[in-house]
């Protein structure tokens, strides 16, 4: 009993005891792809030289997730782009101005800058030699060419803005359009495959391609300029970073923006060092950037990583195995508390993190970066379904006639749950437990969405830059971890659970 | 006294008692006998509430067995199973002294109670630190026969303690059950589906099939003067080499 008092309060300590800090200074936050994550670091580098601490958020999950976080006051600034604002956070307000974005966003209490110097748009591009031959200038002289091969990325072919209204508005003939791998489609153009693909004016691959651009001359396409927002408060908290910000106005060419994700993307440099190196040559700010030795890194994402584990996976014993309880009770009642569990599992964890914003914010919680609430409280919803299920199935497993003769005996139900149903269902309870550590580990990795980095914020990264190494410096640490994990468990089973069960004690099988 | 007034179970419609009479008197071993399935069981587990009866009543010491009265009642009644219902995961000792630690006995006086049963049972001291799986089958049932009889409880139910049982042990253990019914002379309802023990043990027997009483008395009663035919085959088949004449 003492025992298990013990081992419960250090369990709570451990499940509780929060080891990261809120960061302090200017919180600056990326979306995940690869121009924000470089933008948020010039944000942050150039905040920095002007003597403002800043800290950096990278590649988080989503614009509803970055842009929530700063009107609540989680985040300072980020990076956008402002055709994203009129067609994802104000598309029911049909803004079409720029100047209509700064009202709306104003009452939002935020701060829009006037634009970075590049956008980063939707076009259409060929091969120049073949455009030439063709004379085709404008997306309207691809009509008089309808034996042309066109290749769209499978999100423009799909959307209802994509492809179907572009192809209307243009008159475009063209039949057998098909949907291609952005990078994929790259490669085809080059080996003229391809003749037209979609591109994005930032893209890095148009930095080394001869490619023509093709003019929107219907004004199809919308304008998708590289802005910063920022709080309105800042200019009070930190009046030089708001100044910081304003003198990135104007300065990043549509080029400079290309060769910057060529840069990072053919892994010749980090968005923090090709950052650095554009401002030093082109603005001529001091700034320089230390990347920590893997060694270092690993240790600092091992840290965060069982962070979010212990966080979700204890509270998530402590609540799913008295609902497993519940359920073996009440098997009405129970069919419902695994249904939800079950439900749980079938979000993706995107989704699951967006739905859990909302609510971590409004008890005042942080949502998002190191040891994010809502990552969080996403583990310990996933975690739930596996010990809640083995706590039933154990519980339902106890052969009839020990039910019966703990009834006979005499003793309370009470005592019966604790001293004879509970040690009785803890070989399952544990395998439940297992179960749930390891999947949690892996689950974990979502972490980085919420920019509580952990392992995933490599496997993140590795992903969008397509560098397997990378993706392996996160996976790795985690399957280990993973293993690791299940080795200790195995260890508890062997020891931990009640002698007469575990398979510590021989049998002396015999009826005699 | 434990009686059963005009007692009626049915499972899925299914009669299994129908509508019984019986009294078991107060420090006499009675016997239930009779064909597999006839709900001696059943019966056994009324009293001890872990079956209620649709009709009819079910007295101990003169009080219904009622969801109020049953936990008081179930203190008082020793219940041994046919494969003993110890729990796996406590030692022998543990298991009998599961009610004493329930209940907040001293542990000396638990202590003091085991050592008077483990000679009673025939254990040795030894055999109490063991798991249930690290005992013999008959040690076993020494063991959930000490823990019925921990709190020296007026009734004890004993439902085919000796069916998986090899035959050496079995006669060691009647021998030990016998004496141990004797001295303790407590109300005592044993069910078996053989004769022979059924004799040894029993001041009166009760053959049932289909849920009813077929005939009451002695073993020499059952053998001398069976009651009708399904009792003539029923003794004869126990008795003999014949084969056995399905019911
Ligand atoms: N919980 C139950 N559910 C359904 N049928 C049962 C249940 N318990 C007993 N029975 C049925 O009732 C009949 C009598 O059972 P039981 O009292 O165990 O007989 P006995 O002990 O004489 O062999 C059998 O046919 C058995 O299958
Ligand atoms: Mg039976």
């Amino acid at each position: 009993m003492l025992r298990t008092a013990v081992i419960i309060v250090v369990l709570l300590l451990l499940a509780f005891v929060p080891s990261e800090r809120p960061a302090k200074g200017v919180r600056i936050a990326s979306k995940k792809d690869t121009g924000s994550v470089i933008l948020g670091e010039l944000a942050t580098q150039t905040i920095r030289a002007a003597g403002a601490p800043a800290v950096h958020l990278q590649q988080l999950g989503g614009t509803r997730i970055v842009f929530d976080a700063l009107h609540r006051g989680e985040i300072d600034a980020y990076p956008e782009f402002t055709g994203t604002l009129r067609q994802e956070i104000f598309a029911a307000a049909g803004l079409s101005s720029d100047d209509d974005v700064r009202k709306h966003l104003a009452e939002l209490g935020t701060v829009m800058s006037r634009p970075l110097g590049f956008s980063n748009n939707y076009a259409l591009a060929m091969r120049r030699d073949q455009a030439e031959k063709l004379h085709i200038q404008t997306i309207s002289d691809l009509a008089r060419h309808p034996n042309l091969r066109l290749r769209l990325s499978d999100e423009f072919l799909n959307r209802a803005d994509g492809w179907p209204a572009l192809r209307q508005r243009y008159h475009l003939p063209h039949e057998h359009v098909q949907g291609m791998d952005h990078d994929l489609a790259y490669r085809y153009l080059e080996s003229r495959t391809i003749d037209v693909m979609d591109v994005y004016t930032t893209d890095a691959q148009l930095a080394q391609l001869d490619v023509r651009l093709l003019d929107d001359d219907l004004h199809f396409f919308p304008q998708y300029d590289a802005v910063f927002l920022w709080r309105a408060d800042l200019a009070s908290r930190y009046p030089k970073a708001e100044s910081a910000l304003r003198s990135l106005e104007s300065q990043i060419t549509q080029n400079d923006a290309r060769e910057l994700n060529a840069l990072v993307q053919s892994g010749k440099a980090t968005e923090a060092q090709a950052a650095a190196e554009f401002l030093r040559t082109r603005l001529h700010l001091d700034v320089n950037v230390e990347e920590p030795s893997t060694a270092a890194q690993i240790a600092r994402r091992t840290r965060e990583h069982l962070d979010l584990v212990r966080r979700s996976l204890i509270p998530a014993i402590f609540v799913a195995i008295p609902l497993g309880v519940l359920a073996a009770k009440r098997p009405r009642l129970g069919r419902l508390i695994l249904g939800a569990a079950g439900v749980v599992q079938t979000i993706p964890a995107l989704a699951l993190l967006v739905l859990l914003i909302a609510p971590v914010a409004y008890f005042g919680l942080n949502t998002i970066g190191g040891g994010s609430v809502t990552a969080i409280v996403a583990l310990f919803l996933y975690s739930l379904l596996p010990i809640v299920q083995n706590t039933v199935t154990g519980l339902a497993t106890i052969p009839p006639e020990l039910h019966e003769s703990a009834l006979a005996l005499g003793l309370s139900p009470r005592f019966r749950l604790w001293h004879i149903e509970l040690p009785l269902a803890s070989p399952a309870i544990l395998a439940g437990v297992k179960t749930a550590a390891v999947l949690n580990v892996g689950f974990a990795t979502l972490g980085a969405l919420v920019g509580a980095n952990g392992y995933g914020q490599p496997i993140l990264t590795g992903i969008r830059l397509n560098n397997t190494a990378l993706i392996l410096q996160g996976a790795i640490p985690a399957a280990c971890l993973a293993i690791l994990l299940q080795l200790a468990f195995e260890l508890l089973e062997r020891h931990a659970l009640p002698a007469g069960l575990g398979p510590k004690s021989p049998s002396l099988e015999g009826r005699g | 006294m434990i009686e059963l007034q005009n007692v009626t179970k049915r499972f899925a419609g299914f009669v299994v008692v129908d509508s019984l009479s019986i009294r078991f008197e107060t420090g006499q071993t009675h016997v239930l006998i009779g064909p597999s399935g006839c709900g001696k069981s059943t019966l056994l587990r009324m009293i001890v509430g872990l079956v209620t009866p649709e009709a009819g009543a079910v007295l101990f010491d003169g009080e219904p067995v009622t969801p109020d009265s049953l936990v008081a009642i179930r203190r008082r009644i020793g219940y041994v199973i046919q494969e003993g219902g110890l729990f796996p995961h406590l030692t022998a000792r543990e298991n009998a002294g599961l009610m004493p630690r329930f209940l907040g006995w001293p542990e000396k006086q638990t202590a003091q109670r085991i050592d008077e049963l483990t000679q009673l049972t025939q254990l040795t001291p030894a055999m109490l630190d063991r798991y249930p799986r690290q005992l013999s089958g008959g040690q076993r049932q020494r063991v959930s026969l000490m823990r019925a009889l921990m709190l020296n409880p007026d009734a004890l139910l004993l439902d085919e303690p000796m069916g998986n049982l090899d035959p050496m042990i079995r006669a060691d253990l009647q021998a030990d059950l016998r004496t141990i019914f004797r001295t303790l002379g407590k109300t005592v309802i044993f069910v078996t589906h053989d004769l022979a023990e059924a004799g040894y043990l029993a001041d009166h027997i009760t053959l049932m099939r289909h849920g009813r009483i077929v005939q009451q008395g002695t073993l020499h009663d059952l053998l001398e003067r069976p009651a009708n035919d399904f009792a003539a085959k029923f003794t004869r088949a126990q008795r003999g080499p014949q084969p056995i004449e399905s019911e």
